[in-house]
């Protein structure tokens, strides 16, 4: 167990220590010179501003030296400074991180709730409703996030009015009531993997002989569904649905765009039309951070929501 | 429990979604009835696979004919018919600009097509050659290219063509290159699983024994007996793949104005949601999902036939 989770962590600690290479590097991929690609989104790129942006940015120092540096104060939550805010990195960070840290949220407790509740009705009465679910989930799957967004937008925000079409509100309720179609787009194309997840653990489980007995003892079906069928099923779903959760980040970032909501994602895309690059390298190796420790953290895990995993490691 | 036995193999099933579970009939045939059985099974063909290729085929042909069929030219600006809703002028509607919606999604359909055609042909090219020699060659090849996929998926959906982007410039090349670059370790991680498979086998070594040199092996025998596996998985990319070229699109990092590229009319038409416009929106949207729904229905079946998921 313990050699387990030691192995895991350093496999976790070496991919983000490559990753951050590759961020870090790009900036040395780009055709021409370093400093006036950092500049690059702006017209007045004067010999004395390149001079500046090369000593701001040490950029005659060895690559590596550089690298160092940069890792350095990133791991003191130095980011560098903006371009063309010329604020910190970091503070621009803050004022935004907790937006999509709830939306994210918001739209993990939306699918793994929705998306358990229709696998269990596919489970259990099968038949047509279960095509049905299937259908309807999987043509939501199809259809790519920012569409759905729109039509979330045009349909509940512009023709009903029930939603606010754009911005993330102040205060807890006035943001779920204002981050409520957002999640939705994010949470729905979700619903088709979690339900057949859930549906394909729990038919496995009915062909068991405990279910079996359960029933002869006279169980409550609802009893069975719940206390032996589903509770046996759930390993694999909540492996699925902590995998899904941290691929959700990335998804922000069409989200955020679609629902003009100044977050994470839509810092993304604005850093990289505005040419602000110590922006984009702090806002990817964040969410590269988030998504791999989400999915580390749910392989941990693992064998501690199902024991009969670990079981199988020991015995092998 | 009687209910779940509806999906047990061997039962009729009219689903398209599970075609390998109504393949029972096929290993169970004999060749001489081969004819016979493929005339039945065409015959059998669900509703919705007639819709599916339907559609994609009239996509197809109307992303060639464009330029003859729309009644507008895709950029003719009229401000005088702006944001006018579908009348017999403009059967879809016209967007900001007062260009009409119809002939823009007409035109828009090649470069929405032909991009994700062109950067899995790309991926998978780079896929299949990487996959299959680190297959081949197993150590320390293999181990460095896992190492470097691994690198890659560290990265969750299109942030690392988002990164490539950031450095290289926006475009319609530049995003083709990413995403095919992107998706190129998740063919050449398909590929490996199966060239490992293939290389245990018996005729390989027949080959070797004759003195045939690994890499004749590997791209004339190897490869092409794993082509229809490899197509069958392709497939199944594509409509994942046309989002992804549509969701670039849309962040303004694919195709850039005057085209009318699906992904780049929904951005352009976003503007024109808030003032109740909703058919700039709508048009190019319905169109990317509809493309990408018939042709998941199209793929599954293709895929089961070619049998890339039996495996």
């Amino acid at each position: 167990m313990a050699a387990r989770a030691l192995r895991l962590t350093l496999g976790l600690l070496a991919t983000l220590f490559a990753a951050s290479f590759v961020i870090f590097g790009a900036l040395y991929a780009a055709p021409g010179d370093p400093a006036s690609f950092l500049v690059g989104g702006q017209e007045d790129a004067t010999p004395e501003k390149l001079a500046a942006v090369r000593a701001a940015y040490h950029l005659d120092d060895p690559f590596l030296v550089r690298y160092g540096d940069w890792l350095g104060g990133v791991l003191h939550g130095d980011f560098g400074r903006s371009l063309q805010y010329n604020d910190h990195v970091a503070d621009l960070l803050s004022s935004r991180l907790p937006t999509t840290l709830f939306l994210v949220a918001y739209s993990a407790v939306l699918f793994v709730v929705a998306g358990i509740a229709l696998g269990v009705v596919s489970a259990v009465r099968g038949g047509r409703l279960d095509a049905v679910i299937v259908a309807v989930s999987t043509l939501l799957a199809s259809i790519p996030k920012f569409v759905k967004a729109l039509a979330l937008v045009a349909f509940f925000g512009v023709q009903l009015g029930w939603f606010p079409v754009t911005g993330a509100g102040g205060g807890f309720t006035d943001r779920l009531y204002h981050l409520t179609l957002p999640a939705l787009a994010l949470a729905l194309g979700e619903l088709a993997v979690v339900s057949r997840v859930t549906r394909q653990s729990m038919v496995e489980q009915y062909k068991q002989d405990h279910v079996a007995v359960a029933r002869a003892a006279g169980l409550a079906e609802h009893k069975v569904v719940r206390r032996h069928v589903l509770r046996n099923a759930l390993a694999p779903v909540v492996t699925m649905c902590g995998l899904i959760v941290a691929s959700l980040f990335a998804g922000t970032v069409v989200v955020e765009t679609a629902f003009g909501i100044s977050g994470m994602g839509s810092l993304l895309v604005q850093s990289i039309d505005m040419h602000d690059f110590p922006v984009t390298q702090a806002v990817l190796l964040l969410m590269v951070l988030a998504y791999m420790v989400v999915t580390t953290v749910v392989d941990l895990l693992h064998p501690l929501i199902d024991p009969r995993v670990r079981l199988e490691g020991s015995r092998a | 429990m009687t209910l779940l036995q509806d999906s047990q193999p061997g039962r009729p099933s009219s689903d398209p979604r599970s075609p390998g579970r109504a393949s029972g009939p096929r290993t169970a045939a004999e060749p001489a009835a081969t004819r016979r059985r493929r005339s039945a099974r065409r015959r059998k063909w669900p509703l919705s696979l007639w819709i599916a290729s339907g559609f994609l085929a009239l996509t197809a042909l109307a992303a060639l004919l464009a330029s003859v069929i729309s009644p507008y030219a895709p950029d003719a600006i009229d401000l005088g018919a702006s944001l006018a809703d579908p009348d017999a002028n403009h059967l879809l509607g016209t967007d900001q600009s007062g260009r009409d919606l119809l002939s823009r999604v007409l035109h828009g359909a090649g470069p929405s097509l032909v991009a994700p055609l062109a950067l899995l042909a790309l991926a998978s090219v780079v896929g299949i050659a990487l996959g299959t020699v680190a297959a081949w060659h197993g150590g320390w090849v293999d181990a460095l290219l896992s190492r470097v996929t691994d690198v890659m998926f560290a990265f969750p959906g299109l942030l690392f063509v988002i990164l490539v982007v950031s450095v290289f410039g926006d475009g319609l090349t530049t995003a083709v290159v990413a995403l095919a670059l992107a998706y190129s370790p998740v063919v050449a991680k398909y590929t490996r699983s199966i060239a490992l498979a293939e290389r245990s086998k018996p005729y390989i070594d027949a080959y070797r024994v004759q003195g045939m040199s690994g890499t004749a092996i590997c791209a004339l025998r190897l490869v092409p007996n794993l082509a229809p596996q490899l197509l069958g998985y392709l497939v199944l990319m594509f409509g994942q793949v046309l989002m992804g070229m549509a969701t670039l699109s849309y962040l303004g990092f694919g195709a850039q104005p005057p085209s009318s590229e699906w992904g780049l009319m929904v951005k352009e038409g976003q503007a024109a949601l808030v003032q109740g416009a909703l058919w700039p929106v709508i048009v190019p949207g319905t169109a990317i999902a509809l493309v990408v729904v018939a042709f998941n229905i199209v793929g599954v079946r293709i895929s089961d036939r070619l049998g890339a998921r039996e495996r």
